[in-house]
Order: C-alpha cells, then sequence, then structure tokens
C-alpha cells in the first residue's frame, strides 16, 4: 500500500494531508484535519450522523473515500457559521429544540441545509423527506421538521450570535 | 476495519480499461454505497481498487425516442430521479428512485455501482428487468450487451468476467404500456424486504399484449415470472386474473427466512405486491 497526498477543501481552506487511501471521509475530516463536529455513528451509511455537504449536497461522510472527494468543496458543521455567528438553520434548532442528546444534530444540520439551498420553499412532507437519511434516536423529528420549517420561512434571517 | 489497498484513479475510460487490464486482483468502486460496507466488514479485500467516480465519458442520461434511454455507468441515481425526461417517460423509475435508499446515498450512489454489486434487493435491477433493460459491459478488449435479467447470476454475482458496467439502456415504451414498482419494508428507505415490478402492454382493444413481472429480494437475483406472461397475454382487464398471477409469484419465487421475514410470509406478500402491481400497471397502460 501506497501513502497518498491529497488537498481536501472543507469549509473554504485547503489541507493538504499524507494518507493511506482507505481513509474514509469522516476520518480524514475528524482525526487528519480535527473537525470533530461531523460524528461518526453506524459506520453503515444508516444513520447520517456524518452527513456533510460535497459542492452542496449531502452525502454521509463515513461511506466516501477521502480520496474521492478531492476537488470538491466540502462544507461540514463548522463550515456553517458565517463570520462566528449562527446561521439561521443553527439558530432556528437551538430555538425550536431540536438538540436533546445532540448526537444526530450535525448531520441533521447539514441535511436541513442542503434540502433549503436546492429547495428554498419545502413542505413539510418535503421536508420529513429532506432528512429521511438521518436517525434522531431521541425521536425529537417533530422539533427539528419545526426548525427547518421556520428557517424555510425566513424566521431567521438575521444570523444571531 | 478496511484492509490495505492502492488506489487506482483513471481521468478517462480508456485508462480506467487499461489500469483494470493490468491488475487481477482488483475492484471497482464508483459511489461506493455498497462496495465499501462489504470492504468494511472484511467480505472482500482487493489488493488494487479502481476509482471511476471521476470518469467522465460514464455520466450521463440520453433519450432518443426510437432508440429509448440510454445511462452512463457513473451516473448517480439522484441524477435520474431528477432527470425530466425520465420523469416523463418512464415516471416508475423516478418513484423506485426515490425509495432507494436515502438522500445521501442517491446523491453519490450511481446506477451501474448498484447493478454491478448484484444484490437482489436491489431496487433498480428488477424495475428495469420489467422495462426490458439491456447493459453494456467491456473491458479493454472489447464490449458486448446482455439482457439485463441475464445479467445476474447470482447473490452479488454477474456474468461479468472482470468487465466494467459502461451502460444501461431501456428500449422506448411501446404505445399503451404501464409500469409499476412497489417494495415492502418498515421505513421507507430501507432495502425492500420483498419487491414487486410489473409492466403491462395492452392493445387497441385493451387487451395484454405485453406484461412482465419482476420480484425482488425473492431469491438469488430478481426473478422474471414466465408463467405470469403466460397467464396474461392475450387477456382482457380481470382481477380474478391478477389474484391468480399473485398465486403464482408465490409459488415461483425462491424467499429465503431472515431476520426481517420467514419465507410463508415474503412469499403471502410476494403475492399481494403481485396482484396490486399488475392492476396498477394495466390501469396506467389504459390511461
Amino acid at each position: 500500500m501506497e501513502k497518498r497526498l491529497l488537498t481536501l477543501n472543507v469549509n473554504g481552506q485547503d489541507y493538504e494531508l499524507y494518507i493511506n487511501p482507505k481513509t474514509l471521509l469522516v476520518e480524514a475530516i475528524r482525526d487528519h484535519i480535527g473537525l470533530t463536529g461531523t460524528k461518526r455513528g453506524c459506520d453503515t451509511v444508516s444513520c447520517g450522523a456524518c452527513t456533510v455537504m460535497i459542492d452542496g449536497m449531502a452525502i454521509k461522510s463515513c461511506s466516501v473515500l477521502a480520496m474521492q472527494a478531492e476537488g470538491y468543496q466540502i462544507t461540514t458543521v463548522e463550515g456553517l457559521e458565517v463570520n462566528g455567528k449562527l446561521a439561521p438553520i443553527q439558530k432556528a434548532f437551538i430555538d425550536n429544540g431540536s438538540y436533546q442528546c445532540g448526537f444526530c444534530a450535525p448531520g441533521m444540520l447539514m441535511s436541513a441545509q442542503a434540502l433549503l439551498n436546492e429547495n428554498k420553499n419545502p413542505t413539510e412532507w418535503e421536508i420529513r423527506e429532506g432528512i429521511e437519511g438521518n436517525i434522531c434516536r431521541c425521536t425529537g423529528y417533530n422539533s427539528i421538521v419545526r426548525a427547518i420549517d421556520g428557517a424555510a420561512k425566513g424566521k431567521y434571517t438575521e444570523a444571531k450570535s | 476495519m478496511i484492509n490495505d489497498f492502492n488506489y487506482l484513479k483513471p481521468g478517462t475510460l480508456k485508462e480506467a480499461l487499461a489500469m483494470y487490464a493490468e491488475h487481477e486482483d482488483c475492484k471497482v468502486i464508483c459511489g461506493g454505497q455498497s462496495l465499501l460496507i462489504v470492504m468494511r466488514q472484511g467480505m472482500i479485500s482487493p489488493e488494487y481498487l479502481l476509482d471511476i467516480k471521476h470518469v467522465k465519458d460514464l455520466g450521463y442520461i440520453k433519450f432518443d425516442a426510437k432508440d429509448g434511454l440510454r445511462i452512463g455507468a457513473t451516473t448517480t441515481h439522484r441524477a435520474i430521479e431528477k432527470s425530466d425526461v425520465i420523469k416523463k417517460i418512464y415516471p416508475v423509475m423516478i418513484s423506485m428512485e426515490n425509495k432507494l435508499a436515502s438522500i445521501q446515498v442517491r446523491n453519490w450512489g450511481t446506477i451501474g455501482g448498484n447493478l454491478a454489486h448484484a444484490d437482489p434487493a436491489g431496487d433498480p435491477g428488477a424495475v428495469l428487468i420489467a422495462l426490458k433493460a439491456n447493459i453494456k459491459i467491456g473491458n479493454a478488449k472489447g464490449e458486448r450487451t446482455v439482457a439485463l435479467e441475464d445479467f445476474f447470476v447470482d447473490y452479488f454475482e454477474t456474468v461479468m468476467d472482470h468487465e466494467l458496467v459502461l451502460e444501461v439502456h431501456v428500449p422506448a415504451p411501446e404505445p399503451k404500456t404501464g409500469a409499476a414498482y412497489q417494495k415492502f419494508n418498515l421505513l421507507e428507505s430501507d432495502m425492500g424486504i420483498v419487491a414487486t415490478a410489473a409492466s403491462v402492454t395492452l392493445n387497441d382493444n385493451g387487451i395484454c399484449k405485453d406484461v412482465r413481472v419482476v420480484l425482488g429480494n425473492a431469491g438469488s437475483t430478481p426473478i422474471r415470472v414466465k408463467r405470469i406472461e403466460e397467464l396474461l397475454i392475450g387477456k382482457a382487464y380481470d382481477e380474478n386474473l391478477f389474484a391468480e398471477a399473485g398465486k403464482i409469484a408465490s409459488e415461483d419465487c425462491e424467499p429465503v427466512a431472515d431476520i426481517h421475514g420467514s419465507e410463508e410470509h415474503r412469499r403471502h406478500i410476494l403475492g399481494v405486491l403481485t396482484k396490486r402491481m399488475l392492476k396498477q400497471a394495466w390501469e396506467e397502460a389504459r390511461g
């Protein structure tokens, strides 16, 4: 096995890594780059805790090789905030109590943001479909759906700290 | 833990085929949504991994009214789901893709990878066989096209002999054709415990001219139930016939028992789904 050099662009910053090609994207983000907001849950493409955005699309970083993510813009939950202030979707999650244990939240936020990027005005059903790949074991789905709905309706347009 | 491998990243299809020819113990990864799971479980540990995710030559959706639909192997499920032409001409593929795993998986996983993985519980296999699809495969020595129903050999096995999936071809549907697909599962985005795809073509008098019923996760490969075709071709709409077709489906499947359902349960559900999907496809064909 030959180690490989690659450059990953995460939250607008380039990181040069020298890694074993079997390194998963979630491992590169957490263990090599040190951004631990992205969570590692089931490791079998089921739970969605490791969801990040690649060029604005939600994907599960436990099932993508880091090598495959080169050349894309990767966004993790740390990349949602703007100038140190929470993004509208993050504020909406706080206001609606959409965190209980909080483990699913980074992935939920990324799926929610990816949904809102492509559908500015989702129905409740579309919101539920948008987070179908994310499991919340505290079953706080209703508060999560309310938060996404609130953010979509522009209740949180101003990012507040 | 995934075992170590050497990573190969070709830029073009030509390069990919050349690299693949060079290495015997080599697996192909595209979206990797199925492959990485089995690699993590240690079920396979290839010496080389050939990454064709970025091979642009294979990412396309083309439709021609005569030739039908051609989808490049590296086209993502999400691209198919969002395709206007597929929505218009092959709506059953959209409803199938809508329920294939989760959005995250559809954003990265590809149609070629799904078929090459040959999981009998995979959604596209049954639907595409019902639509009479063909699959183009090849290596550095040449290409060949096989009917998709002949492509699957056994659990996770295909007719490919150190070849890559290149393209899926779906013929243009005949007039008065309807198709339907449903899988039975507990969570919508799960794999089907069992599934049924049906396609029905009627003549101008509303008589069945052609029909296909394909069962998913009902055996080691998707199962085309030919006895149902013999039963229905030449017949008019009759719900008793659909019930009889359902009985045939329950008999002609070969499901295994596992944590998700017993064999008897699966046979029963396949019968119910077959009856419903035939009715739905027939009604759509009538327009």
